[in-house]
């Protein structure tokens, strides 16, 4: 009955941060190198769930996945009616409220190293995916561990969008997160202390692992 | 230079509020120093060369190979090239071996032929110790040493240094110029060498571009130019003429090296050395004087009959004056800053013969230049 819960949570963070590392790095390298004019405006786009209540942003969500909104379209693909209260919807929504965490990070590791090193890799005779492999991305490490850890945690410890478009489905959409709110509001005050210092015990470890980690890079790398 | 390989340059336009229209050929061997203030372009000609700087009114050709031309634009990596920069931008996540072989891989592990080997780069800059390092604990010096490693290990048909000493103290300086003078005795690889220090330039140069305010004053090679007064460096306070020179023989009682240079012999204070060692020597205007009679009674050593090339008054004081060794004057170019009133007084005009007194020569040395006493 614990496990249940937890496992969707792990699924989804892992899933989640998965999509937004493939999502999230050329983001994050085109807002760190592009000179349009018009890049900051998708940078504020991307950064602001890190400000919006998670009720207005789950509302949208609601909208935006439910049977009358692209998501009720999308869905029809497989029979379905809508994205919201389902698993995909949760996705969706976690890629969303988590996408700061991700690309933030990246971003500001791609911007710290500058073009210089790019330039040397293309003197040494580096072509534009090589120097992106070879060089930009271990001189980001840092910025990805971040990243990655970030956008992880978060999506464990997110409630109002989930509960806004997942619901309490048991195996579908009720993450840690929910659970124990279900189990307070009835009362099931044990289970919810089991839960409740898991993920305590949870924050803590990937916190502390992060800054270890953190550490151990800033002292051989940049 | 017609028929000799060269490279040839030519680049216009804009940068910000910054207009470059820069035109030049340089022979396609030795080191060519692009010499000028900060801010007249020097770089942004380099950057143009490696093709790191686009614009779009460019033209550049390494012995006929067109990198730049007619609507083609060549990206960097696919240019023979190796850059070192200013700071030395060594990648961090690297080891000093990794660093080296970074571009070696990249041109050899395609098939091209290795013509500078890893051991051999190794040994030029003495970079063994440092193999297995981190870049983050490595000297500036050493840093850059490596830099120039990596540079060279790309298999360059084209090195290009912008101003690789700039960012470093007076001693790491000295620990390299040595090593890029070696670099010139063994690799025959050109180099385009950025600069805006004329002591540089003259130890290392063979051929002179001098830039200002986005444009090509003069070009040459380098004793020529020297040896121009009316050319921008000849108002210099350093101002003078480096020539080559090879050793004659040595005088074990005085301890004196006479060295053998076109047109003439100078006696200079030395170590011995076996006859036909090369020598760069720097002799100073201002240590220059010109005299109608030879002095006997003079302390000073070097006394050379010459002929009187041109002359430029500056500042209204001081007349720099142009002189070649030998009485027909055909021999290696000097300068001489004397003041107007003498020049007057002695009745002097180009062509005419004059003894030139020469107080002070400087030998171009591992370490720096070295410089003889005042009056010998």
């Amino acid at each position: 009955m614990l496990a249940q819960p937890i496992l969707l949570t792990l699924q989804l963070a892992a899933l989640t941060t998965v999509i937004l590392l493939v999502v999230g790095t050329p983001m994050a390298w085109w807002l760190a190198r592009s000179t349009a004019w018009w890049k900051e405006a998708v940078a504020t786009v991307v950064a602001l769930p890190l400000v919006l209540p998670p009720t207005v942003l789950g509302f949208y969500l609601l909208l935006l996945l439910g049977p009358h909104g692209p998501g009720g379209w999308l869905a029809g693909w497989w029979g379905g009616h809508s994205l919201a209260f389902t698993f995909p919807g949760l996705v969706i929504g976690s890629v969303l409220y988590s996408m700061p965490f991700v690309v933030q990070p990246i971003r500001n590791a791609f911007e710290a190293f500058g073009d210089r090193p790019l330039e040397v890799a293309a003197t040494l005779r580096a072509g534009p995916v090589d120097r992106f492999l070879t060089v930009a991305l271990p001189l980001a490490r840092r910025g990805f561990l971040t990243g990655a850890v970030l956008g992880f945690a978060h999506t464990v410890g997110e409630f109002g969008v989930v509960l806004m478009i997942g619901g309490s489905i048991p195996g579908q959409t009720r993450v840690l997160s929910v659970a124990i709110y279900d189990y307070v509001e009835t009362g099931e005050w044990g289970t919810a202390h089991w839960l409740a210092g898991g993920m305590l015990a949870f924050s803590f470890i990937v916190i502390l692992t992060m800054m270890t980690l953190e550490k151990r890079i800033g002292r051989t790398g940049p | 230079m017609t028929g000799a390989p060269q490279l040839s340059a030519r680049f216009r336009g804009r940068l910000g509020a910054f207009a470059l229209d820069v035109a030049f050929t340089a022979p396609a061997r030795g080191i060519t120093a692009l010499f000028g203030p900060s801010g007249c372009g020097k770089t942004t000609v380099l950057r143009c060369v490696a093709g790191l700087q686009r614009l779009a009114d460019g033209h550049f050709a390494l012995k006929g190979d067109v990198w730049q031309g007619d609507g083609a634009f060549r990206p960097p990596h696919r240019r023979p090239i190796g850059y070192v920069f200013q700071e030395a931008s060594l990648f961090a996540h690297l080891s000093v071996r990794a660093n080296l072989l970074y571009g070696h891989r990249r041109v050899v592990g395609r098939g091209a032929p290795e013509t500078v080997r890893f051991d051999e780069v190794v040994g030029l800059l003495g970079l063994a110790p440092l193999l297995a390092r981190a870049p983050l604990h490595l000297s500036g010096g050493e840093r850059q040493r490596v830099a120039i490693g990596r540079a060279l290990l790309s298999q360059p048909q084209l090195l290009l240094m912008d101003e690789p000493l700039a960012a470093l103290d007076r001693f790491s300086k000295d620990e390299i110029l040595p090593y890029l003078e070696r670099l010139h005795g063994v690799l025959s690889v050109p180099v385009l060498y950025v600069s805006h220090d004329i002591a540089e330039v003259e130890r290392l140069a063979d051929y002179l571009v001098l830039l200002e305010a986005g444009r090509v004053t003069a070009a040459g090679p380098l004793p020529d130019m020297q040896a121009d007064p009316a050319l921008p460096i000849a108002r210099m306070p350093e101002a003078g003429a480096t020539l080559p020179a090879t050793v004659e023989r040595f005088d074990p009682h005085y301890g004196l090296v006479t060295l053998a240079l076109a047109g003439g012999r100078l006696l200079v204070p030395g170590n011995p050395e076996p006859p036909g060692t090369p020598h760069r020597v720097r002799i100073a205007a201002s240590d220059v004087s010109l005299a109608r009679t030879p002095a006997a009674d003079s302390t000073i050593l070097n006394v050379l009959p010459t002929r009187i090339l041109a002359a430029e008054p500056q500042d209204g004081v001081q007349v720099m004056v142009a002189i070649a060794l030998g009485t027909d004057g055909s021999g290696a170019r000097l300068l001489a800053r004397v003041t107007r009133k003498s020049w007057d007084t002695l009745g002097l005009a180009p062509g005419q013969p004059v003894f030139a007194q020469i107080k002070g020569v400087a030998l171009a040395d591992p370490g720096g230049w070295t410089r003889g006493p005042g009056s010998l």
